[in-house]
């Protein structure tokens, strides 16, 4: 099964590489743009034959490493429910 | 007293560290591998700075959740003394040894300078000695300290912030805020106040042909802490 999990900064922590972004699109006469906000997303493949419920384990992944709540919200999603090979 | 540095994968200030504990602080000193579990029966813990795991995922987050690290959770929690500075205090705050995160400088350029901080509350174990505006060298990309406004509340009820950036003449100034740390916030205790955070590296800072030693107050409290409370 894949997954993926997004982590994104929460609303009202300064987003400083977001604002970066938004200038740079700005500079280059973009200048419809009025706020970025930059997130990053991790794909997982894992196997799931003994989970009965992959989202929560996805949700696990994101609470135990790969999101700090003090700072950072997550959404989980599943991709394919086979391997994809 | 005696010292152990921990040593992770990535951390560069280690050698610093260990030079400062064994040679100016006169520490029995060991040095002990993010892998392995014990301590060996320390008096102060050292987190030394660096990019442990390249700052991967967050700065600290990994070397958080390696084993040497439970070892320095139990420890925090039987009142042992934690000294983490740069990435030191990122993994103490990733470790929940510390509330609050270090965000990306507001700049978002690395910034290798000196500071000056301003020692908030003089009761602390590292503090006690301090009545001077104290000259230090920061070196970090990740040291916007941020935290939940009821967080802040609390550390400062609780007398936990224990340095802020300010001018050389002791006063709060965004200008040398260098970072954009909320309220100006360079280092915090944990509610013990046996832990310290800081982003400011003492140990840089602890011989004055280094261009100040400052640094060096910080640790000579705990010293007089430890002996006379």
């Amino acid at each position: 099964m894949k997954g993926r999990i997004y982590v994104f900064l929460k609303e009202e922590v300064l987003d400083p590489q977001g604002k970066a972004i938004e200038g740079a699109l700005s500079s280059l006469g973009f200048k419809e743009v009025k706020k970025v906000r930059a997130c990053k997303y991790f794909d997982i493949e894992f196997d799931d034959k003994d989970l009965s419920n992959p989202e929560k384990r996805l949700e696990e992944y994101a609470k135990k490493l790969l999101a700090n709540e003090v700072i950072e919200n997550f959404k989980v999603e599943i991709l394919t429910k086979q391997d994809s090979k | 007293m005696r010292a152990t540095v921990v040593e992770f994968l990535g951390s560069n200030c280690d050698h610093d560290m260990i030079y400062f504990s064994k040679e100016v602080l006169k520490f029995k000193t060991e040095v002990v591998w993010y892998s392995e579990r014990d301590l060996k029966n320390p008096d102060v813990v050292f987190l030394p700075g660096g990019f442990s795991y390249g700052d991967y995922l967050r700065p600290g987050a990994m070397a958080s959740r390696t084993p040497i690290m439970e070892s320095v959770i139990d420890f925090a929690k039987k009142g042992g003394f934690i000294l983490g500075v740069c990435n030191g205090f990122q993994i103490l705050c990733e470790s929940e040894l510390l509330p609050g995160a270090l965000l990306r400088n507001k700049s978002l350029t690395f910034i290798c300078d000196y500071v000056y901080l301003k020692a908030e509350n003089c009761d602390s174990p590292y503090t006690k000695k301090i009545n001077k505006i104290l000259k230090i060298p920061i070196a970090h990309g990740d040291g916007n300290y941020f935290c939940k406004k009821e967080t802040l509340k609390e550390l400062k009820d609780e007398g936990r912030i224990a340095f802020k950036y300010v001018s050389p003449e002791g006063n709060i100034d965004e200008k040398w805020n260098f970072n954009g740390s909320l309220e100006s916030t360079a280092g915090i205790l944990s509610k013990n106040k046996r832990v310290l955070g800081m982003m400011p590296h003492p140990e840089r800072a602890c011989e004055k042909i280094l261009g100040s030693d400052d640094g060096k107050l910080i640790i000579e409290s705990l010293i007089s802490f430890a002996e006379n409370g």
